[in-house]
């Protein structure tokens, strides 16, 4: 699979824009604030329906207007896909594909895999247990529509549980069996949702190693360490024996929303004991996993969004990730650099051919070849 | 929206408060109404007004009625050893065209939402528990049949009742879910699918 063409209107910096692209490396270069890694983002947004780096549609649009439209076209397998992504302000998102619209984006999960590399990004590292909880279920959502079914569930009973809790500190009534329906979902979801995470992780965290070896050059093992109320034999009491800290807390204390994933690097927490370098290795290491999980289940190489590598890594990583690229061990790519002396120079001495889009407050003004 | 007259911008203000009815078709409708003999609009307003102030509601199963007691809780051929519990008017309609169920009915008025700010209070909770500890006419409730939406809220709701319920020996049933006839199977959600697989019923010949 891979894009062909995408069109934007009003959509962050471009207020109207073109592109056509190649099949292989596509690269955006410009100036810091040009729209490089807008154009990422609106890649992002067609395959998973939201942006990569922040949640609210409204700040989608160029400033001053008061809607946004992305159109892409597809190619799997030969047959095109036409995608068209477009909000007005105060209305709800569309997403339509090839003329027909989605009831649910959730059923558009899944079927366009992404991968987004930003080395700069070590929040998914240094943040709060949040940031990882939702990498990994973006992932293991475009893997299996089945668990974002589960996991909207659950999102959805934990917040009525939560509001119900209010309720009961704000009036002072409290009927504990009206929390009784939501108490039991969420044990029940919790279960089945843990399994899949916990067999996921079993599998998925032994690939890294063979990536942080070829993109550090070091040997340290590197592993994930999974962790969740919902893995303790005695789940449903902890579960209940919360109740008395829930109602004073006014929300729901134990279950998989408050699960963690703690990467380790010789044994020892990475974001306690990594170096920076240790900790960029590894999250690339990480993203290419990602990529291979994506292409081992979905039998097709997912599109490969790398940001703003060349200034954020040293060349010895560099390197290595474009030896990947070379072996052409990659679909099409996509990839953003603020230097365009510096991208042409290492795709002519790679021999890898590109298509450079120059970009220019939010214009593209000229497109080359390698 | 500019318009010629104070009137006509009343008009449309009023009438596109109506569900699913913009600006635009409350003009084309003003307009019309204009073009008809008085006595059109004076009989619509008259019934729009008659509605709001004479239609009332059964005291027993909260249906829309003309009596203090509606023609179904009414009916002596109506079986009164069983309830069927659904979210608001529509749906007796919608079962009742069916021909397929000859007992009563219970109108709750909504679903339980917390995040919505409603509670059980809000809907016919316990006007049904009345109904089930009080014979009608001398007999007896013997089955609730639980006919709610199958949404996250129908299903939480279906358990509240349940549980009250079943606490105080009545036997309580549910509509099953699956697959609609005539459906194929390529074609029905998994969701949908894994369900019946799960709850399948016995298969007779």
């Amino acid at each position: 699979m891979h894009l062909k063409n995408i069109s934007l209107r009003q959509f962050k910096n471009f207020s109207a824009d073109r592109f056509e692209f190649s099949e292989e490396v596509n690269c955006f270069l410009g100036l810091n604030g040009a729209g490089k890694t807008n154009l990422l983002d609106a890649i992002h947004y067609l395959c998973l329906t939201k942006s990569a780096f922040q949640s609210v549609d409204q700040f989608q649009m160029l400033h001053g207007t008061n809607f946004f439209m992305v159109k892409g076209s597809f190619i799997n397998e030969g047959k095109i896909l036409e995608l068209d992504c477009s909000m007005e302000s105060g209305k709800k998102k569309q997403l339509v594909l090839n003329g027909k619209p989605y009831q649910k984006m959730s059923d558009h999960i899944g079927l366009f895999p992404v991968v987004l590399i930003a080395p700069d990004d070590t929040s998914l590292i240094r943040d709060g247990s949040e940031e990882r909880r939702r990498f990994f279920d973006n992932m293991l959502s475009q893997l299996s529509s089945n668990y974002l079914n589960q996991l909207v569930r659950y999102q959805h009973f934990l917040k009525q549980r939560n509001a119900l809790l209010k309720q009961f500190h704000d009036s002072g009534k409290k009927d504990l069996s009206l929390l009784e329906p939501y108490s039991r979902e969420l044990i029940q979801l919790s279960d089945i949702i843990h399994r899949q995470r916990f067999e996921f992780i079993q599998n998925f965290a032994p690939g890294i190693q063979s990536h942080y070896s070829f993109i550090a050059g070091e040997s340290e093992k590197t592993d994930i360490t999974y962790t969740s109320d919902a893995g303790e034999k005695t789940f449903e009491k902890d579960f209940r024996n919360s109740l008395e800290k829930d109602l004073i807390l006014k929300r729901t204390n134990k279950g998989i929303h408050k699960d963690d994933y703690i990467f380790t690097i010789g044994g020892h927490s990475l974001k306690k004991f990594g170096s920076q370098g240790q900790q960029k290795s590894y999250l690339i290491s990480l993203k290419l996993s990602q990529f291979d999980a994506f292409k081992l289940e979905k039998k097709q190489k997912p599109i490969l969004l790398l940001d703003d590598i060349f200034d954020k890594l040293d060349d010895i990583r560099i390197g290595q990730l474009m030896k990947l690229v070379a072996k052409r061990d990659f679909g099409q790519l996509f990839i953003t650099d603020a230097r365009p002396e510096r991208s042409i120079k290492i795709f002519s001495d790679l021999q890898i051919p590109a298509k450079l889009f120059h970009i220019e407050e939010g214009k593209l003004t000229e497109v080359t070849s390698i | 929206m500019n318009f010629p007259s104070r009137l006509i911008e009343e008009a449309v203000t009023e009438i596109s408060r109506l569900p699913g009815i913009g600006k635009k078709t409350a003009l084309r409708l003003s307009l019309h109404l204009l073009k008809q003999h008085e006595s059109v609009a004076s009989s619509l307003a008259q019934s729009i007004i008659d509605l709001r102030s004479k239609t009332s509601y059964c005291k027993i199963c909260h249906n829309i009625s003309d009596t203090e007691v509606c023609s179904t809780c009414s009916n002596p051929k109506r079986d009164r050893s069983i309830i069927c519990v659904v979210e608001d008017i529509p749906d007796v309609l919608a079962i009742e065209n069916t021909s397929q169920y000859q007992g009563l009915y219970h109108v709750l008025g909504g679903v339980i939402s917390p995040i919505q700010g409603r509670g059980p209070e809000d809907i016919h909770i316990s006007s049904l528990m009345e109904r089930v500890n009080t014979p009608l006419d001398g007999e007896t409730v013997k089955e609730i049949i639980l006919a709610l939406p199958a949404t996250m809220e129908g299903d939480t709701t279906s358990f509240f009742i349940g549980r009250k319920l079943e606490a105080i020996g009545i036997k309580v049933s549910t509509i099953a879910r699956g697959i609609p006839v005539g459906g194929e199977l390529e074609f029905t959600d998994e969701v949908t699918l894994g369900r019946s697989i799960l709850t399948r019923t016995n298969y007779s010949t």
